[in-house]
C-alpha cells in the first residue's frame, strides 16, 4: 500500500476555526458546531443501533465516521437525514431543531446526503439528474409547469449551474447520456455533483469510495478537499483507513451504537480504545473481514 | 373468404369509439405506471367511478350533462386522494394489491342492493346520453369511406372522444417535458434519491395518481355517454389487465404509446376474431366452432403479447436504449 493518499488532505485541521485546540474525548464541544445531537437513540426491537449521548461536528471540516461492521453508522445517517425515526433525542442544524422532519425537508435546510449503494436515475440523462436536484423551481409545481415562459429563465440558469458542475466532476462530456449507461465510478461522481446542485451547507457522504478503483479515489478525495475549501462541511463515512487519516480533520469512532472515541486522526490512530474496538470484537477472526483490514490500517498509519 | 372486409371491420374498430374510450383510460395508466412506476392495477375503478358520476347526477337525479360530467371527473379526483393518502408510502407492491382490492370493492358497493336507489344495483343505469346526443352536429345517417363506415351517433362519440384523447396527450406532453415531469420520472427510477435531493415524493405521487385518475374517470364518462346505460358489472378487472397489455403493447413512458397500444390491440382482436369465424365457416378448423373461438382468439391475442414482451420488450414505440438500462 503507499502511502501518499495521507498526504492529499494534510494538516487542514489548524485551519478549521481552532478544531485544533479541542480536546479529544467523546462528545466534546467544538467552538462553531453546525451540527449538535443530543441523546439519539434508536432501536430495532431489542437491538440498540444508535445510542449517542452527544455528538457535534464542527463548521467547515471534514468529519469521518468510522466504526467496525454493525456499529450504527448507517442507522446514524439515516436518522440524521431524516430517513430514519428516533426512539428519544433531538438533534439541530445551523442552529434549528430537525427532529420529526421528513427526508426532503432536512435536504432543503441544507443537509445533503448520498447513498451507499449509489442511487443515479438511470433512465434519466445526466443532465436531467443534475437539473432534477436544482431547489425552488416554479416548474416543479403541477399548474407551474404549464407556464413554459415563467420558468424557462429559472431552468437555464440551472442549465448553466449544472453544466459547470459537470466540467468540475469531468462528466461534461456524457451530458446527455442517460445516467445507467455510466461506469459504477462515474455515477459516484454524478451523485456528489447532483447533491452539490442543491446547494448544501453541509454534505454526508455514504462511504463515497466504496467499489472506486484507486484512481478515482484520488480525484474523489481531492473533490471533497475541494469542497471543504469552499467552506462546505463534509461528513462521511468510510472503511479505508489511509483514506480517512489523510483526509479528515476530525474523527468520530462508534462501536455498537456509541461513540467511543474522537479526535484528529494523530489522536485516534493512538487510542487503545479504537484498536481494541476493532480488534476485539473480530479477533478469532481476524484472518479475514474488515476487522483485520482496519486493524493493518491502523499499524500502517503508525 | 372475404378478406378485405375483415380487414375493413378490424380498421373500423380500431379506430371506433371504444378504442378511443380505451386510449383515454391509457394515458392515465401511463401517467401512474409509464412515468411515475406506480403499480396502479385498478384503473377500472376510476372509470367506474366516472360513469356512475354521470349514471347517477343524469340517471337518478335528472340533473344536467354538464353536471354529469363534473360529478365523474370530480369523483376520480376524489378517489385518488383516498386511495391515495394511505396506500401511496407503501412500497410499491402493497400499492398494487390496494389498487386491485379497491377497484373490485368499488363494484361490490356499486352493485350492492343497500346502494340501489342510487345507482341501480346490478342493473345500472339507463337513458344516460339525451343530453350527448342532442348536441351531435352530424344528421342522421352513415359515415366514412368504403367499408368502414360509422353511424351518427358513433361518429359523434368519435370525436368527441378523439378530442380528447388528443387534448389529454398534448397536457401528458406539456407535463412530462417540464421540471414537474423530471421529477416525476426520477421517482419512477429511485424514491429515496429523489427525496434526498429536498423532493416531497409523497406529493408528487398524489399528483401523479389524480391526473391519471381525472383521465380514467373521463373514461368512465365517454363509456356512459356512449353506451347510453352503464351496469356495474362491465367494470370487472379484466377491464384493467386490458389497459395494461395495450399500454406494453404500445410502448410505456410514451406519450403516444397508450394511443398506438389501444388502436392496434383492437384491431388485433377483431381482426382475430373474424378470421377465425370465417375459417369456422369454410371448415377449416378441425378442433373448434362456435363458442370455443372466442377462447382461442384470446389464447392467439396472447401468445402475440408474449412474442412481443420477449422480441420488443420496449412496446410499439418504446426507447430501446432505456430498456437495457437495469433498473436495480
Amino acid at each position: 500500500m503507499s502511502s501518499e493518499p495521507t498526504q492529499l488532505g494534510g494538516a487542514g485541521g489548524a485551519a478549521q476555526g481552532g478544531i485544533a485546540e479541542v480536546s479529544p474525548h467523546p462528545g466534546v464541544a467544538k467552538p462553531d458546531p453546525i451540527l449538535v445531537a443530543d441523546g439519539l437513540r434508536r432501536s430495532f426491537g431489542g437491538l440498540t443501533a444508535v445510542d449517542v449521548e452527544r455528538l457535534q461536528v464542527q463548521r467547515g471540516t471534514i468529519t469521518a465516521l468510522i466504526g467496525p461492521n454493525g456499529a450504527g453508522k448507517s442507522t446514524l445517517f439515516n436518522v440524521l437525514t431524516g430517513f430514519d425515526r428516533v426512539d428519544t433525542g433531538s438533534w439541530t442544524f445551523e442552529g434549528g431543531r430537525l427532529n420529526g422532519l421528513a427526508g426532503h425537508q432536512v435536504a432543503r435546510r441544507g443537509m445533503v446526503r448520498t447513498f451507499q449503494l449509489t442511487k443515479a436515475l438511470t433512465r434519466l440523462t445526466v443532465m436531467e439528474n443534475m437539473l432534477l436536484a436544482a431547489p425552488g423551481q416554479s416548474g416543479e409545481r403541477l399548474l407551474g409547469s404549464f407556464l413554459r415562459w415563467s420558468w424557462a429563465r429559472q431552468e437555464d440558469s440551472n442549465r448553466e449551474r449544472a453544466e459547470a458542475l459537470l466540467e468540475r466532476f469531468r462528466l461534461a462530456h456524457m451530458r446527455d447520456e442517460i445516467a445507467g449507461s455510466l461506469s459504477g465510478g462515474q455515477r459516484k461522481l454524478l451523485e456528489m455533483a447532483r447533491a452539490l446542485m442543491v446547494r448544501p451547507s453541509m454534505v454526508m457522504l455514504d462511504e463515497p469510495m466504496a467499489g472506486v478503483n484507486p484512481v478515482l479515489v484520488e480525484s474523489l478525495l481531492e473533490h471533497i478537499s475541494a469542497l471543504r475549501d469552499e467552506g462546505t462541511t463534509v461528513l462521511f463515512v468510510e472503511h479505508d483507513m489511509d483514506v480517512i487519516m489523510g483526509i479528515s480533520d476530525w474523527i468520530v469512532v462508534l462501536a455498537e451504537g456509541r461513540v467511543i472515541a474522537e479526535g484528529r486522526p494523530e489522536d485516534i490512530r493512538s487510542d487503545q480504545v479504537v484498536i481494541d474496538a476493532y480488534l476485539g470484537a473480530h479477533h478469532d477472526e481476524a484472518g479475514r473481514g474488515s476487522g483485520d483490514e482496519a486493524a493493518e490500517g491502523i499499524e500502517e498509519a503508525r | 373468404m372475404d378478406f378485405l372486409g375483415i380487414l375493413a371491420t378490424s380498421l373500423t374498430s380500431a379506430i371506433g369509439p371504444v378504442a378511443a374510450i380505451y386510449a383515454l383510460a391509457i394515458i392515465g395508466l401511463n401517467m401512474h405506471f409509464g412515468y411515475t412506476g406506480l403499480l396502479n392495477f385498478g384503473q377500472v375503478g376510476f372509470m367506474l367511478v366516472g360513469a356512475y358520476g354521470v349514471g347517477i347526477s343524469v340517471g337518478t337525479f335528472g340533473l344536467p350533462l354538464s353536471v354529469g360530467v363534473g360529478a365523474g371527473i370530480l369523483c376520480g379526483l376524489l378517489l385518488a386522494l383516498l386511495l391515495g393518502i394511505p396506500t401511496l408510502r407503501l412500497r410499491a407492491d402493497y400499492l398494487a394489491i390496494c389498487t386491485i382490492a379497491v377497484a373490485e370493492g368499488l363494484r361490490f358497493v356499486y352493485r350492492a342492493p343497500f346502494a340501489r336507489d342510487f345507482t341501480g344495483g346490478v342493473f345500472g343505469r339507463q337513458n344516460l346520453s339525451e343530453g350527448f346526443r342532442e348536441l351531435n352536429p352530424f344528421p342522421p345517417g352513415r359515415y366514412g369511406f368504403g367499408d368502414i363506415t360509422f353511424s351518427s351517433p358513433h361518429l359523434w362519440t368519435m370525436v368527441v372522444t378523439w378530442s380528447l384523447v388528443l387534448v389529454a396527450s398534448l397536457v401528458m406532453w406539456s407535463l412530462i417535458h417540464s421540471p414537474w415531469g423530471r421529477v416525476i420520472k426520477g421517482l419512477r427510477e429511485d424514491e429515496d434519491a429523489v427525496r434526498s435531493l429536498g423532493k416531497n415524493v409523497f406529493a408528487y405521487k398524489l399528483q401523479s395518481l389524480a391526473v391519471g385518475g381525472v383521465f380514467g374517470a373521463l373514461a368512465g364518462v365517454m363509456i356512459a355517454l356512449h353506451q347510453a346505460s352503464i351496469t356495474p358489472d362491465q367494470f370487472r378487472p379484466q377491464v384493467t389487465f386490458y389497459l395494461w397489455a395495450m399500454l406494453l403493447l404500445g410502448g410505456a413512458g410514451r406519450v403516444l404509446g397508450p394511443v398506438i397500444g389501444s388502436v392496434v390491440m383492437w384491431f388485433l382482436l377483431t381482426f382475430t376474431d373474424e378470421m377465425m369465424r370465417a375459417m369456422d365457416q369454410m371448415g377449416w378448423l378441425p378442433f373448434v366452432s362456435g363458442g370455443e373461438l372466442g377462447a382461442v382468439r384470446h389464447a392467439l391475442v396472447g401468445l402475440i403479447l408474449v412474442l412481443l414482451i420477449i422480441y420488443r420488450p420496449q412496446g410499439l414505440v418504446g426507447d430501446r436504449r432505456e430498456m437495457l438500462v437495469n433498473v436495480k
